[in-house]
This record gives C-alpha cells, structure tokens and sequence, in this order.
C-alpha cells in the first residue's frame, strides 16, 4: 500500500508531502531513538510521539519515507524544515499510538 | 579519504549532521547499502552521546577500499565501568535527554552490533575516545 493510500484510509494530516507512492510494507513504532536507530528497517514508516529535529535525522539516515506522529502532536518547525529537505513526509494522526498501530497493522499486514 | 567535523556539546538541533554528510559520501563512492546503513548507525550514536554525555568534541572519518574508521572522541566525564556501559538498558541520561527519547541504553550496544571492531578509550575527568571500524571486504 502506498503512503497516499494510508493517508486517505487512516485520516492523517500531511504537512510535507513525500514520497507519497512510497510502497510501504512495513512500520515501526517507537519513541525510544536508539530502539528505532537499532531495530526500524529501511522503506519502513515509523510512528512516534516524538517531535524534535532527531526523529528527521533518524529517518533520513534509516531511509525511513514516512513519520506518523500521533494524539495530534505538532513537530517542531525546526524538524519540519528538515522534512522538506530530507524529502521525509510528516504525517499526523489524531488517535494514540495503539490505534494508529492497529489501523496501519490492518491495511498492510 | 579523510573527514573531520565538530561535535557542540547539548547541541541536539545539529547532531546527526556528521553521520548525513558520511552517508552521501559513501553513497557517491557506491559503498554497498548495507555498509552504509551499519556505519551511519554507529556513527550517529556515537556522537549523539558526545552531544548528551560529554562536551562536544570531534568526528575523523577515514575512507578507504577495505575500511571505514571513524574515531569519536570527547571531552567528557569518561566512561567509569565500560561493561555496565555495553549493557542493553544500562543508562545515566538526564531527564532532559530521557524526555527527547534517549536513555534507553542501546546506543553503544547498537555501534557494537554494527561495526567490525569497536574500542574505547576513556579516562575519568578526561574523555572517551570511540574508534569503530566498518570492514568493506
Ligand atoms: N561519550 C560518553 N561519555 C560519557 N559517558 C558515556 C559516553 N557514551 C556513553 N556513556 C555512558 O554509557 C551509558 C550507555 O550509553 P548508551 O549509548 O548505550 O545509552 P544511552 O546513551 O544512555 O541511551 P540511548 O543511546 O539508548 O539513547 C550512558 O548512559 C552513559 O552513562
Ligand atoms: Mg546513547
């Protein structure tokens, strides 16, 4: 499924529109950086509450297309910017992680 | 090939900034993606912890057909007891750093599970020195 698909299906917010026909068939969840560093596979999206300049870093470096952020949280602008450089599409859900998990979980398992 | 760059102690904005420059770097000279993905893990960690346990300090990066190495090296408190140091878990980040999502103590275990050779030198009150090496061949 593509990033532009599980945007429509999970009703996510774009604010920097990547990699949108991105085959995504997997994903990450974690707020822990280094758990992320060490265990998210690249061509994953990773979905997190974390909003700092680090989670763009750690995507571009782990050539992870999409970051969901969740419960509405906002990234930093700082971290936005990069986005764009980075060409990382920043998505934001409204729901907690679980839900997002389960949703995402049921779209591409 | 040789590459140095500075590491600004607490600055979190700019860390990762070393480990982006290496990844295009390596890309451009065709490194397999694999290698790339194990150095830019190692060399990420390494100097975020220069960022949040030290006081900044300095990145060398060598190039060559065989080998990547990249030495880390830090003015900082030094690493007490390297063991408990090298345990999945083990961590003394401040809250500051624990709320940025760091702390979980896998940092240093990942720059072992991602490299070649791994040393580290460190002297109380002094600094760390991480010299890690990536094998090409
Ligand atoms: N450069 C350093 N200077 C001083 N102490 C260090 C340094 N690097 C690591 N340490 C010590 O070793 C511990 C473990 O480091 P490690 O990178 O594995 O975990 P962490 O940085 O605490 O958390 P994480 O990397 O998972 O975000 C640190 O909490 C710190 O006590
Ligand atoms: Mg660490």
């Amino acid at each position: 499924m593509t990033v532009k698909e599980i945007i429509e299906k999970l009703d996510l917010k774009c604010l920097n529109e990547a990699n949108l026909d991105a085959e995504i068939k997997g994903a990450y969840s974690s707020d822990l950086l280094s758990d992320v560093m060490g265990n998210a596979r690249s061509g994953q999206m990773w979905i997190t509450m974390q909003t700092h300049k680090n989670v763009t870093a750690i995507a571009a470096l782990k050539d992870i297309p999409a970051v969901i952020i969740v419960r509405g949280n906002q990234p930093d602008e700082d971290m936005l910017a990069h986005a764009k450089e980075e060409d990382i599409c920043i998505l934001v859900s409204n729901e907690p992680t679980f839900i997002v998990c389960g949703k995402l979980y049921e779209l591409i398992k | 090939m040789h590459y140095t760059f500075t590491i600004e102690q607490g600055n979190f904005t700019d860390a990762g900034q070393a480990s982006s420059s290496v990844k295009r770097t390596l890309k451009q000279l065709g490194v397999d993606p694999a290698n790339i993905k194990r150095t830019v893990v190692a060399l990420f960690e390494a100097e975020i912890n220069a960022v949040a346990h030290a006081y900044g300090g300095t990145i060398d990066v060598d190039i060559d057909d065989g080998k990547i190495v990249m030495v880390v090296a830090d003015q900082g408190p030094g690493i007490p007891n390297i063991d408990l140091a090298m345990q999945e878990g083990w961590s003394t980040a401040s809250a500051k750093v624990r709320e940025m999502g760091y702390g979980a103590g896998m940092g240093l275990p990942n720059i072992k599970k991602n490299t070649d050779d791994l040393k580290i030198d460190t002297k109380i009150g002094v600094g760390t020195t991480l010299t890690m090496t990536v094998n090409l061949v």
